[in-house]
């Protein structure tokens, strides 16, 4: 917000103001005017575009730091999942039977500072869109901070065991409910659950939650209220469709004629997505893109004690350590999104406001360094980072151990991320895979002592400026990760471990927006990796780390020829590995898939293709009053927004 | 004076085309993605990105994209925005009103503050007024916006908390309760830029003023035995606001975009927010409306203030 513009304000074409301005006092001794006033203009302009395009690529600290959260539930089993709520307990649950009824509560002020701009979920740009079209479109199950699914639309949570999911896992049938009414008093039917489907099987629709329906055959009503959804081969995680955050349900009346194109261009349609008609406690009266929503209750609404609030008023913009402010010291909203703020200054806010409490829950979201197991060497040409072209020093596993040896982790959580960061040494950070974070930050304590063992070991001699060098090669390496002041600082505590083990880093950041974009002519993202060592945070969006383990399979690497889409982006090449995803995919049994995800987490680890820093639970605050709230890292955190109450 | 004016204004067609694709080659060189957000979201796959990229038209070489963007665009249609998904004019209608609000007020009263001062300063010139005024317009346009509006949250809203630092946009002004409220969440902001203006402006007052005091007809007036005041309020400051006027003129475009930082700031809807979030989020159809608007805007200011030269000084002729 501030990064862009140096130091002016009048407007945001102030430098060019400052130009014409001097150029005026001048051009205004000639009597007679002249064209070259205009062209004088024209530079002005050119000036400003150049300044306008500059700021396209300096964007804001906060970009996509966290993956947004989470989609669905617990590793097959919908069963409770051990939840011993992990590290962060998620604040209060209280008893609701204290609360009073419906639209008891004034107006409930929520800060997010990036802004939703628009309110129909599959079409979301970013997390804001999703939490923002929570409060209306509802998914047929949500997903608790534990893991386990909640049915909101749907009577029951299909199983095995109840008949729901077909033994050989290729169909999962849902019941609905029979007493949900949307918002405009029509009945909520299997039609509106199939019209979904069919809405975003379009590809031109350019629904963002598409990925949750691959390899779907068919969804079908097999009666009014009886979905019945089948895939083309066995799915031994068949939950991820119609729950949690991208499994929104939209009405078939309101969206029937915006298949397609139209989606986004029908004057309808277009209105459609700003105010979706929904199930949720919730319908909005303003919505202003890129600003505010506010919504009121939904009369129809199933439970009719709840909610509590009359009114809520989503605010966005600004960036997050105003909103830190805004909630913890302030105390002029209720609620404040993803309080991304270095710890230091978070704290200090939490503890000198007085208004609000930091609220932490648990994501699968883990800050880690990735190796790059090919050789980025410009001068390799068409050739860079291909699988042909191994990494000179990196392809050796006791460089690569040296590495994560030498870092300090626990440094890096408690003096950067504090209440917003456990130091790990795993990937899979959260229940059913690790109960509390003593599990998770077991043996990868700092030990340079090692790592230079190590690196003597295998043949690294410090050279006469103390970097270490073997056969004519240097232990030299580019790190690159994204604009962001905690990214940056993490940077330098890492380079300074490594030059304790005669290694040299040399630090590079990248706009959020460039770094990780999609674009195949783009060379700094995280795709290309044209880079030794990269930095960011991802997990998986559901309980199930299926998708996510998957993604570092030897097949996936990001090549040229797919144009650098691939999601193995380090290009780490593993059998073993890859044999594992091939059963985790096809095991059904929950326990087994769970020995089955430790163990690739375990190979990761042992193998150092990744090196796990920091596990990132996701930081909101709540002014001191505001109670019942139970974010979910798996689902939207406003996902029991009806429950909230003062 | 006719032909003068089509001269101009059928020369900025060509200037407002070089400038349309001036933009659009810039916007769409530069890196970025307006799904970048859900990079590290593995629910969100590249190919997924990719193939909403393509359906928004984006893998297009630019000069194609241009070509469409211009022929919509001559069909008045400006396409719609990737984020929301609704027609860009919409969303800048939208806008528009807190902008002209909170930057038109400041700009208003930036030129009520600055124009006595800039007098007064130049009448008594290196008076204990003119250092503080010199002192104070220094300070103005030294201190960047987002620094003094850090420090006026921190002070009114933090402190003493007596204004609101997160601005309400659903506000409607139907009584005297409610206009308070505006008033109060206006105040941060407008002083901010306020502040801003007023220090160059008054420098520039100050400056046309003391320019046109030892003038020969100046010595005229006072030796026809006029009043001081008629001397400087009649004569030199009549004289003096030429330069200045069509300053305010070309600063008018200005207003309507926005001001960046200060929106941000205090989460002002307005078009400088708009235009930034935009460009962050590569959403390139609402970036070319604003800076086209803007241009055309800028162009057009500029003849008005050509033509208003023109008529307070009756020497100047077009032919």
């Amino acid at each position: 917000m501030i990064r862009c513009y140096p130091a002016l304000d009048a407007g945001p074409f102030d430098p060019v103001w400052r130009v014409v301005r001097a150029r005026w006092m001048v051009v205004r001794q000639e009597v007679a005017l002249n064209h070259r006033l205009l062209w004088s203009w024209l530079a002005a302009l050119l000036a400003l575009s150049m300044v306008l395009a500059a700021c396209g690529s300096a964007p804001p600290a906060q970009a996509p730091t966290t993956a947004p959260a989470t989609t669905a539930p617990a590793t097959t089993a919908p069963a409770p999942t051990t939840a011993a709520a992990a590290t962060a307990a998620p604040a209060p649950t209280e008893a609701p039977a204290a609360r009073p009824g419906r639209g008891a509560g004034d107006t409930l002020r929520l800060l997010y500072w990036q802004a939703p701009t628009i309110l129909n979920n599959h079409l979301a740009f970013g997390t804001k869109d999703i939490e923002a079209s929570r409060l209306i479109l509802e998914p047929l199950a949500a997903v608790d901070p534990e893991g386990n699914f909640v049915p909101l639309l749907a009577e029951e949570i299909p199983t095995v065991a109840n008949g729901g999911v077909a033994q050989d896992f290729t169909s999962i049938t849902w019941k609905l409910r029979k007493d949900i009414k949307w918002s405009d008093g029509s009945d909520f039917t299997a039609a509106d659950v199939v019209f979904t489907y069919q809405y975003c099987a379009d590809s031109k629709t350019a629904c963002t939650s598409v990925a949750a329906f691959r390899g779907i055959k068919s969804v079908e009503a097999l009666d009014e209220y009886t979905v019945k959804i089948t895939w083309e081969a066995p799915n031994s995680y068949p939950y991820q469709v119609f729950t949690s955050q991208r499994g929104a349900i939209i009405q078939r009346a309101q969206f029937e004629q915006c298949v397609g194109d139209a989606a986004s261009t029908a004057a309808d349609c277009q209105a459609a997505n700003l105010a979706p008609i929904g199930t949720g406690p919730y319908k909005v009266t303003e919505f202003k893109p890129g600003d505010v929503v506010v919504y009121e209750i939904n009369e129809r609404y199933r439970d009719p004690e709840r909610p509590f609030f009359k009114r809520v008023e989503l605010k966005g913009g600004g960036d997050a350590p105003s909103a830190a402010r805004a909630v913890l010291q302030a105390g002029e909203v209720d609620w404040a999104w993803n309080l991304q703020v270095e710890a230091a200054v978070l704290q200090q806010l939490a503890s000198q406001g007085g208004q609000g409490n930091l609220v932490t829950y648990n994501t699968a979201n883990v800050e880690r360094l990735l190796i790059n197991f090919t050789n980025p060497d410009p001068a390799l040409g068409e050739e860079r980072g291909q699988l042909s072209q191994p990494h000179p020093f990196l392809t050796d596993l006791k460089v690569r151990q040296a590495l994560a040896l030498a870092i300090d982790r626990k440094a890096i959580a408690e003096q950067l991320y504090g209440p917003a960061g456990y130091p790990t040494c795993v990937l899979l950070w959260y229940p059913p895979f690790a109960q509390s974070v003593a599990d998770i930050f077991t043996d990868c304590d700092q030990d340079v002592a090692a790592a230079n063992r190590l690196l003597d070991e295998a043949g690294w001699q410090p050279g006469p400026d103390g970097i270490r060098v073997k056969d004519g090669k240097r232990l030299s390496m580019l790190f690159q990760t994204s604009v962001n002041t905690l990214r940056q600082k993490t940077q330098e505590l890492i380079k300074a471990n490594w030059a304790a083990i005669g290694v040299e880093t040399e630090l590079k950041s990248v706009d959020g927006s460039v770094f990780f974009g999609s674009d195949p002519g783009n060379p700094d993202n995280i795709g290309h990796f044209f880079a030794d060592i990269q930095m960011y945070t991802t997990g998986a969006t559901e309980p199930d780390p299926t998708a996510h383990l998957c993604g570092w399979i030897s097949s996936a690497a990001s090549q040229k020829e797919n144009e650098w889409r691939g999601t193995n982006n380090m290009r780490w090449q593993n059998a073993g590995y890859d044999a594992l995803c091939d059963q985790l995919r096809n095991e059904l049994d929950p326990d087994r898939r769970v020995a089955i995800a430790r163990q690739m987490d375990a190979l990761i680890v042992s193998d150092v293709a990744m090196i796990p820093l920091v596990a990132r639970p996701r930081v909101a605050g709540a002014s001191k009053d505001l109670k019942g709230y139970n974010p979910s890292g798996w689902d939207a955190e406003l996902w029991d927004i009806a429950n909230w109450y003062k | 004076m006719a032909r003068y004016l089509l001269r101009r204004l059928l020369f900025a067609i060509p200037t407002l085309l070089g400038i349309s694709m001036v933009i659009f080659a810039i916007l769409a060189l530069a890196p970025g993605d307006p799904l970048a957000q859900f990079a590290a979201d593995p629910s969100v796959p590249p190919e997924v990105r990719e193939r909403i990229r393509e359906s928004l038209g984006l893998n297009d070489p630019w000069y194609i994209r241009y070509v469409k963007w211009l022929a919509a665009l001559l069909r008045g249609d400006w396409g719609y925005s990737f984020a929301s998904r609704v027609p860009v004019l919409d969303l800048i209608v939208q806008r528009l009103p807190q902008t002209l609000q909170v930057v038109g007020v400041a700009y208003l009263v930036a030129i009520f503050i600055a124009i006595p001062i800039g007098i007064v300063s130049a009448v008594r010139p290196y008076s204990l007024f003119d250092n503080l005024a010199t002192t104070f317009a220094f300070i103005g346009f030294s201190l960047p916006t987002f620094f003094t509006g850090l420090l006026l949250i921190l002070l009114f809203s933090v402190r003493l908390r007596w204004l609101p630092f997160i601005y309400d946009s659903t506000l409607k002004v139907v009584n005297w309760e409610t206009l308070w409220l505006q008033v109060r969440q206006m105040l941060m902001p407008v002083t901010v830029l306020a502040l801003f203006q007023t220090g160059s402006l008054t420098r520039f007052v100050r400056a046309a003023m003391l320019e046109n005091l030892p003038a020969d007809y100046a010595r005229t007036a006072r030796a026809k035995g006029l009043s001081e005041q008629a001397v400087v309020l009649g004569h030199v400051f009549r004289n003096s606001m030429i330069p200045v006027v069509t300053l305010l003129a070309l600063g008018v475009p200005t207003v309507f975009t926005g001001a960046i930082v200060t929106e941000q700031i205090f989460r002002i809807n307005g078009i400088g927010e708009l235009l930034i979030k935009s460009i962050q989020n590569s959403d390139t159809p609402v970036v070319m409306a604003i800076t086209f608007i803007f241009a055309v805007l800028v162009v057009l200011f500029n003849v008005i203030a050509d033509v208003l030269y023109g008529i307070l000084d009756p020497r100047i002729r077009y032919d």
